[in-house]
């Protein structure tokens, strides 16, 4: 296994080539704030927040999707990159209808503990207020469009995890919406095994188990880092 | 000792942040030591007055009354914090923006039964409501956010008690 040694936040940091960035600052103990990012699937670089600074280079890089390289500067806390991750923050809440208080996640929730860990106390944009699906045609599961960020995980987790990919993402930009097979709800989907793992990787109360009422939404997202695991572990 | 000027506002919210006010139980004795309350829905004062140092504004901006004493409010008040989640995100109050228009929501509410069925509209009598519910914050500047559906009763008195300290060293100052 060859190393590379760089530093983050002037701490010097040995970590495997094949490490990213965000690994190697975990591993040193440094916090880069993520929502994408799940262990146990691909990293897509989609949600932005795991941005850091690199000596040399202008352009922000995901620290989820970028390799460590030898005599690597990068640094994970600037004034600029606190602003930019609040600003994210900022706007996933105005995107959707993220009403905290009557949502089943409230207090369990990936996006609240952001916005807490970031110092985002308000939104500074217009709420865009879109009309949104909620999809509980599933026997056992639901899916309130409201709540979502388009985080993918649910996509990644039902692909490479459960091997089925039963959602994608429809639609560009602002408009685009989480969907089942080929646009259907989800009750009809003939794909879906109904296993449950979109359901531990929402980060949100999009995904959620039927009968579960404001705040009751609990999940171990870890458990999909334990199937992966203890699937490529060998007797 | 001179006691500071506290204002509550009531705007667009159930009222659910001011029981919670009312949740701090015997610590609104030693509190009623330290403030005057100038202006709140809980005593009967019907204009907001001038020189007011705190205010907890309960609510969303949701109709042409709220702008009206929100303005108000803001040239008269030294520190406006915005309590609870209807004043800070728009909350459920701003559930409405969903539904459209005033008059498409008007018509939703009272006319989806009956869609011939008359909708109220009378000028003076109810107030207009705003073309979009928002927070607080978007229709005049907000010093403090104070989050929660209500927030509880120990974050409104760590808040209170925050916020008359930084009053206190201001009035010294004056």
């Amino acid at each position: 296994m060859s190393v590379r040694t760089l530093s983050i936040n002037g701490q010097q940091v040995s970590a495997p080539a094949e490490a990213t960035v965000l690994e190697a600052a975990r591993d040193a103990g440094i916090t880069i704030p993520t929502l994408c990012h799940l262990d146990g699937l691909s990293d897509v670089g989609a949600c932005r927040l795991c941005l850091v600074e690199i000596t040399g280079s202008n352009k922000l890089q995901p620290a989820c999707h970028t390799r460590v390289a030898e005599g690597m500067e990068v640094q994970t806390e600037t004034p600029r990159l606190q602003q930019y991750r609040r600003m994210v923050v900022e706007l996933l809440f105005a995107e959707r209808n993220h009403v905290c208080a009557v949502c089943v996640a409230n207090g369990h929730c990936e996006l609240q503990n952001l916005a807490r860990a970031l110092g985002m106390y308000h939104v500074r944009f217009d709420y865009l207020s879109p009309t949104c699906a909620v999809d509980i045609t599933h026997s056992r599961f639901g899916i309130d469009h409201n709540r979502c960020v388009l985080c993918a995980r649910c996509v990644r987790a039902c692909d490479e995890v459960e091997g089925v990919h039963t959602w994608d993402i429809a639609g560009r930009g602002v408009a685009s919406r989480v969907i089942s097979d080929l646009d259907q709800p989800w009750g009809e989907s003939t794909s879906c095994t109904a296993c449950g793992k979109c359901v531990l990787a929402c980060p949100t109360g999009a995904i959620f188990r039927r009968g579960v009422t404001v705040g009751e939404m609990e999940r171990d997202s870890a458990k999909i880092r334990f199937i992966v695991e203890a699937r490529n572990q060998r007797w | 000792m001179q006691r500071a000027r506290l204002a509550t506002i009531w705007l667009g919210g159930c009222s659910g942040c001011h029981m919670s006010l009312l949740d701090m139980d015997e610590w609104l004795f030693e509190l009623a030591q330290h403030v005057e309350v100038v202006y709140s829905p809980l005593v009967d004062i019907k204009e907001y007055p001038d020189g007011v140092d705190i205010a907890l504004v309960e609510g969303a901006i949701a109709n042409e009354d709220h702008l009206h004493l929100i303005r108000q409010a803001r040239e008269r008040t030294r520190t406006l914090i915005a309590f609870g989640d209807c004043a800070v995100t728009g909350n459920v109050t701003a559930l409405r923006n969903l539904f459209g228009t005033p008059d498409d929501l008007l018509r939703k509410v009272y006319a989806a039964g009956a869609p011939d069925g008359p909708v109220p509209r009378e000028a003076g009598v109810v107030p207009v409501l705003t073309q979009t519910v928002t927070p607080v914050h978007a229709v005049v500047p907000v010093e403090h956010y104070l989050p929660g559906c209500p927030p509880d009763a120990g974050a409104i008195r760590a808040a209170i008690s925050e916020a008359l300290q930084v009053s206190a060293i201001e009035t010294q100052r004056k």
